[in-house]
């Protein structure tokens, strides 16, 4: 398989969340990074999780699956997952796919992470 | 002049048309069939809304089938081309795709006739969420068997083209769902093992189909149990049975 055209930082934001920044390509490709990122994000008493996706660049339906399997896991971890940074092509591939019933959608990580950390 | 701030390049980049701009579907409340072809049924399709894995009821299932085209001289450009050109032609008997007449395009809405059990034709149909040189993904709409998609693609492994479908899904309602534990699932399997089959030896190959299973969930969501309103196995049967009383209709008005 192609490797991963994608980057993923962690970093705290708060005593109860960590930020995942996304750059580049979410595609099926991308699925080692993720869980990565977010075994790493997950250490400690992170409550919730925050998707950054300034940096996103392309996203194919397996991307869309890939965030549909991760919200999963961190639903099975009684952790929420949150997003900022989307553009207005992405919000509405979120609509369509209905991702945006289930993942928290904020114009701003200082938003996000007040969201993060306020529950 | 002002020198740009990280947050004005970040806003820059984001206005840019994205690479992925042409391959989704545009969002739309409702489906809409732009034509029903001859044979068709539009009664479970037009104004429903599409629903994804995180709308349905039953168990969260992944389940990957993938047949490697081992020896044959094509790419996977080539194979999805193909596929999207001869869907119909590449399902098993007893199921009918009826392509929309722009083809496998991102937004356009296809109809399905399948069989149930008893004799009674399930009508229904599927979105095409995404479509790329590479891929292409179709989303189910209210009331079909299984909240979701599938998403065909090919892509070079170790030297050799391979064709996979993939399906993220949880089925609708309780009644799918109990139907997917007495035998759906393996209905299901075959239907996909079968199209791989039938993909591979088009392009002249004749080599097994690898099935992989998962339960991403194990979770019933009883929240959900009100989509059984939207069940198109029941209303395709009532539609069946009530058709003499239509066809009766038909003939005084006249």
């Amino acid at each position: 398989m192609p490797e991963a055209q994608v980057k993923m930082n962690v970093r705290e934001a708060g005593e109860k969340a960590s930020i995942i920044d996304v750059e580049g390509d979410l595609t099926a490709f991308a699925e080692a990074v993720l869980m990565d990122a977010y075994n790493q994000a997950s250490d400690g008493q992170v409550r919730a999780i925050i998707l950054n996706f300034e940096g996103l660049e392309y996203m194919n339906s397996s991307g869309i699956g890939l965030l549909v399997t991760l919200l999963i896991r961190i639903n099975r971890e009684k952790q929420r997952l949150l997003t900022y940074g989307l553009s207005d092509h992405y919000r509405s591939i979120f609509q369509i796919t209905r991702l945006d019933d289930a993942i928290a959608i904020h114009d701003s990580e200082e938003e996000a992470v007040r969201a993060a950390n306020s529950a | 002049m002002t020198e740009k701030t990280p947050q004005d390049e970040t806003r820059e980049k984001q206005k840019r048309e994205p690479r992925d701009a042409a391959y989704w579907a545009s969002y739309a409340e409702t489906l809409k069939v732009a034509g029903v072809a001859e044979g068709a049924t539009n009664i479970n399709v037009e104004g429903r809304r599409a629903v994804g894995p995180l709308q349905g009821f039953g168990k969260l299932w992944q389940k990957t089938y993938r047949v490697s085209l081992k020896g044959a001289e094509t790419t996977p450009v080539d194979v999805i081309k193909t596929w999207k050109e001869n869907y119909q032609e590449f399902w098993p008997e007893g199921n009918r795709f009826y392509a929309p007449l722009a083809g496998i395009t991102p937004g356009e809405v296809a109809l399905i006739s399948g069989s149930l059990p008893g004799g009674v034709k399930l009508s229904t149909g599927v979105m095409v969420l995404y479509a790329d040189d590479e891929s292409f993904s179709l989303m189910t709409p209210e009331g079909h068997p299984f909240s979701g998609w599938i998403t065909f693609s090919s892509f070079e492994e170790e030297g050799t083209t391979v064709a996979q479908a993939q399906v993220l899904m949880r089925a609708n309602d309780p009644i799918y769902e109990m139907g997917l534990r007495m035998g759906g699932h393996k209905m299901e399997d075959e239907i996909w093992q079968k199209t791989l089959e039938n993909l591979a030896a088009h392009f002249g190959v004749d080599e097994p189909v690898e099935t992989n299973v998962v339960c991403v969930d194990p979770k019933l969501q009883w929240s959900q149990y009100r989509n059984v309103w939207h069940n198109a196995g029941i209303r395709s049967a009532i539609y069946t049975f009530t058709g003499p009383l239509r066809w009766r209709r038909k003939g005084s008005a006249r």
